[in-house]
């Protein structure tokens, strides 16, 4: 198929770099996770889910920021490209919210003897900041003007973003209401390969973040731009009906810019 | 602001005055949410002094989504935001007007299921300053997060629908704890009821900020 246009794809030399590097990186991890790294005195063979939980949990965190940043400067400079990135990496987030809620039931069963505890207030509100993201892409669904839908949606992704402190800090807060113990990274108990090996797996999780944010902010950017083709087309189609005066929205307006 | 906030507050109280569809409709849906939980729990009074703090605050929650929808029906109903912000009234001043009118509504709400549930439940109370203080604050998380979802949900066809999904989440949290704080409160759960309260402080504040600052961009589109 011949490359007519750029835009009409999502792939460029940095996302190619980047999903080869995935593509050695995570057989890598997995050779590191399940056959070099030792298994811990407490966990066991348990201890191997922190490759992916830990980095999972972090990125997760990093994706709902960045939606918060995004939409914080969706509401200040009413950009497209800052709410088509705020809604991009809410959807990451979104999965890698989900993974670590998997992963961490995974790893619970054997350590914690439960799949769940609803005492625990970290597990407890990254479930939420699970919830909230599902329903900030429920009204990212809405068929509504982008406009408003973008500016309502900014709002959720603000107070999603601001609840990540309180996900991140609880344990800390209400040390007697929490399984969990203290961060695996500051409290100097991981050594050697079993530090490499979370350290490769940061490396790759954050590649994977890159890649995926990436190749779906340019198909935001794409169906934003079908979608305003297609407004404008049916606008200017009744203007020249009618005769009457102009469409006034920011994306159309940004998109004359371009 | 305040005062001006306090005129939206008056508005909306003198409104639910006039109209009394929170002694008429909403009060009465709140008791029925109580008798239903007692049939639902096959009428088991030990059950029901157990779960009797998590069903206080759902029941709320239940509660106050009606109570959201009708602070939002007032404003949207023949464009009376337009008027509204039209007099010069601060969006802030709205939002805090409306959360107090708001507030109160809620709080009249909770006494009456509270005095409801003590009596049905056969619940006995050991700590009433954590009641009250846990009541004051969770109230206060509800209602600042309630009247800025209420409004980002609203004019888009689907606000009945997209409310509880946005609306509870966020809420979550505070449920479990305002339900732990509740627990300690009745003697039927072994937490230390005031910890909680911290975490009740920290999500009302943050909502209330977050509602001041961004209320004003929600309501140009209203």
């Amino acid at each position: 198929m011949q490359r007519t246009e750029k835009q009409e794809f999502t792939t460029s030399r940095g996302t190619r770099f980047m999903g080869i590097s995935l593509l050695l990186g995570l057989p890598t991890l997995l050779i590191f996770s399940f056959l070099l790294s030792p298994a811990d005195d407490n966990m066991d063979d348990a201890v191997r889910l922190i490759y992916v939980h830990v980095p999972m949990a972090v990125f997760a965190y990093v994706a709902i920021i960045i939606t918060g940043i995004g939409s914080v400067f969706y509401l200040w400079k009413k950009s497209r490209w800052w709410d088509t990135v705020a809604h991009a990496s809410a959807e990451i987030g979104l999965i890698f919210c989900g993974l670590v809620l998997v992963t961490g039931s995974i790893w619970g069963r054997p350590t914690w003897n439960t799949w769940w505890e609803w005492g625990d207030v970290r597990l407890v509100t990254t479930l939420v900041l699970f919830l909230m993201i599902l329903g900030y892409l429920a009204l990212r669904q809405v068929p509504a003007n982008p406009d408003l839908k973008a500016k309502r949606a900014s709002v959720v992704g603000i107070i999603a973003a601001v609840n990540i402190p309180i996900v991140n800090r609880s344990v800390e807060w209400w040390e007697n209401s929490t399984l969990h113990q203290k961060s695996s990274l500051t409290d100097g108990k991981l050594e050697n390969l079993t530090l490499f090996t979370l350290f490769l797996g940061f490396i790759i999780v954050g590649i994977s973040y890159l890649w995926l944010m990436t190749h779906r902010f340019r198909v935001g950017w794409l169906t934003a731009e079908i979608e305003i083709a297609g407004i404008s087309g049916v606008i200017e189609e009744r203007l020249n009906e009618g005769n009457f005066g102009d469409g006034n929205s920011s994306y159309q307006q940004e998109d004359e810019v371009q | 602001m305040f005062r001006d906030a306090w005129l939206v507050t008056k508005k909306d109280l003198l409104i639910e005055m006039r109209s009394r569809i929170l002694v008429n409709q909403i009060a009465p849906y709140t008791l029925l949410i109580l008798v239903l939980f007692g049939f639902a729990l096959d009428a088991d009074t030990e059950t029901l002094r157990d779960t009797g703090p998590g069903l206080f605050w759902v029941s709320t929650l239940l509660v106050a989504i009606l109570a959201i929808q009708r602070s939002v029906d007032v404003e949207t109903s023949d464009s009376a935001i337009d008027r509204l912000m039209l007099s010069g009234i601060s969006p802030t001043s709205i939002y805090v007007g409306k959360t107090i009118g708001l507030y109160i509504q809620l709080i009249i709400l909770e006494a009456l299921l509270f005095v409801v549930m003590v009596v049905l439940f056969d619940l006995s109370v050991v700590n009433y300053p954590l009641v009250v203080v846990s009541a004051v604050v969770t109230t206060l998380a509800i209602s600042s997060s309630g009247t800025l979802y209420g409004v980002i949900a609203s004019g888009l066809g689907v606000r009945e629908t997209l409310l509880p999904v946005l609306f509870l989440p966020v809420l979550a949290p505070a449920v479990i704890g305002a339900t732990r704080a509740f627990g300690d409160a009745f003697g039927r759960v072994n937490a230390d009821g005031w910890a909680w309260l911290g975490l009740l402080s920290v999500i009302a504040i943050v909502y209330t900020l977050v509602g001041m600052l961004t209320y004003g961009n929600i309501l140009e589109d209203t």
